[in-house]
């Protein structure tokens, strides 16, 4: 903070290697406007969530948060238009250019006969909550987002599942040409779906389908790892078993943890014993006539993510309480 | 005596908390009726339920800086795609149903009917 003649403070600003200067009653999107920076906005009054941006090191003032959903909050993402600095913060706008850093692939091998398990080692320390997505990058800048499937490790590994899409030229390049050894550019972790270590006793509702299960499977195991007490339920689908995974290593998670329910689900004909059968959505939201009180996390295809964000909620779970992540599938 | 006379509805009720607990009672009403759902079908649910709390804020007589352009340019496509006096009394018969739920008592509930009122016009492009 830095007094100005008239002794009132200002605070300061740092965006990339700039400096801008916040006087008393002026807001951050005031500032930013006021100095042309490029940043979205509309409804300048708390609204439309177009200016929200995020403090790299200093809590924004709580008033700029109100409204945001709690992964939001955590993250220190505020809005623009209803801040007024109390300190000074280090900012980065939704829309600025990412940082990368490069990793090295130490692990590449078949999930089942289309799902790709791709590790990405780091020298230092890879900041994330298990949930969140980033982006990767080829060396001819071809970019794509994954969701990371693991919780942060000692090995400073990052976890990935990609499916191979028809003619998804980076999918394709993953699985077909990428080795042990190489290198890979990797954003900075993002997204909002993620478990936050709170009302242990709440039930999760888990649904998802396809590699939908990679961030479901980072929540799960931060979730049991915060010895989350309540009911925990993870539903996973696709049309055949062989687009399943894990199914293995969930089913023994489900013995050991007596609160995890493991319900695996196929909409083809072929449904073996053991199997739900039909789609994640019908299947989850029969067995659950109340969701009042849940917490639910949705990852996958976006008809399925949409439907159930809103069923769930007409089920009775709080809008605050659904974390949604749905797969944009980018045309080739 | 108390000074509750000279304060706002919205602070008599409980100000941002009361808009936290009507919020998600009253879209779900709206999602659930029939008669004005579909003017909800595409709209990202995030995004909604943060136009609702501005919504109730400005009809608990909160701190808002709605504008009736604000209105009239916001609710344009829904007139053009068959809003009218009908889906206006449906939306506010579920915020009136809302309320009593929250145990709001009838008259300050019939203050909050007359707020919204003021933007009937606005809201259907009259």
């Amino acid at each position: 903070m830095e007094s100005n003649l008239n002794g009132s403070t200002m605070t300061r600003l740092t965006l990339n290697e700039h400096i801008y200067y916040c006087v008393p009653n002026e807001t951050v999107l005031e500032v930013l406007l006021r100095e042309d920076v490029k940043i979205s906005y509309a409804c300048k009054k708390g609204t439309c969530h177009s200016c929200m941006v995020r403090s790299l090191d200093n809590a924004p003032p709580e008033v700029a948060q109100a409204g945001l959903r709690d992964t939001l909050k955590k993250h220190n993402h505020f809005l623009a238009c209803l801040c007024y600095p109390e300190q000074d913060m280090a900012i980065k706008l939704p829309d600025q250019s990412e940082f990368y850093t490069q990793g090295t692939v130490v692990a590449n091998e078949m999930l089942n006969r289309n799902t790709l398990l791709l590790i990405i080692a780091f020298r230092d320390a890879f900041e994330f909550t298990a949930g969140q997505f980033v982006n990767l990058q080829r060396a001819d800048g071809l970019t794509r987002s994954y969701s990371i499937a693991n919780t942060p490790q000692e090995s400073n590994t990052l976890e990935f599942h990609i499916r191979r899409l028809p003619n998804g030229k980076f999918s394709e390049w993953l699985h077909d040409e990428v080795k042990i050894g190489d290198s890979i550019d990797v954003s900075e972790a993002r997204g909002h779906c993620f478990y936050l270590p709170e009302r242990s006793q709440q039930g999760l509702l888990l649904v998802g389908t396809g590699t939908g299960l990679a961030p479901l499977a980072g929540i799960l195991t931060d979730a049991l790892a915060h010895g989350h007490a309540g009911p925990i339920y993870l539903f996973h689908g696709s049309r055949e078993i062989e687009d399943l995974y894990r199914i293995d290593e969930m089913r023994l998670l489900s013995e050991q943890y007596k609160n995890f329910h493991y319900i695996p689900c196929l909409s083809g004909d072929k449904v073996p014993g053991g199997f739900s059968q039909g789609r994640v959505d019908e299947v989850s939201l029969a067995l659950f006539s109340d969701l009042k009180g849940w917490r639910i996390f949705l990852c996958g295809h976006p008809d399925m993510v949409n439907k159930m964000k809103k069923m769930t909620f007409l089920k009775g779970a709080s809008s605050a309480d659904i974390y949604a992540d749905a797969f944009l599938l980018t045309p080739t | 005596m108390s000074n509750q006379n000279n304060k706002s509805i919205y602070e008599r009720i409980g100000g941002e908390a009361s808009v936290n607990a009507a919020v998600d009672i009253f879209y779900r009403k709206v999602l659930n009726d029939h008669r004005i759902n579909r003017f909800f079908d595409n709209v990202n649910m995030e995004t909604q339920v943060a136009k609702q709390k501005a919504f109730l804020t400005m009809a608990f007589g909160g701190p808002n800086s709605y504008t009736g352009e604000d209105m009239r340019k916001g609710h344009a496509q829904l007139v053009k795609a068959g809003l009218n006096d009908s889906h206006f009394d449906a939306v506010v018969e579920n915020l009136g149903a809302t309320l009593i739920e929250l145990n709001v008592p009838q008259d300050i509930i019939n203050e909050i009917v007359v707020i919204c009122e003021t933007t009937r016009n606005d809201v259907l492009g009259k």
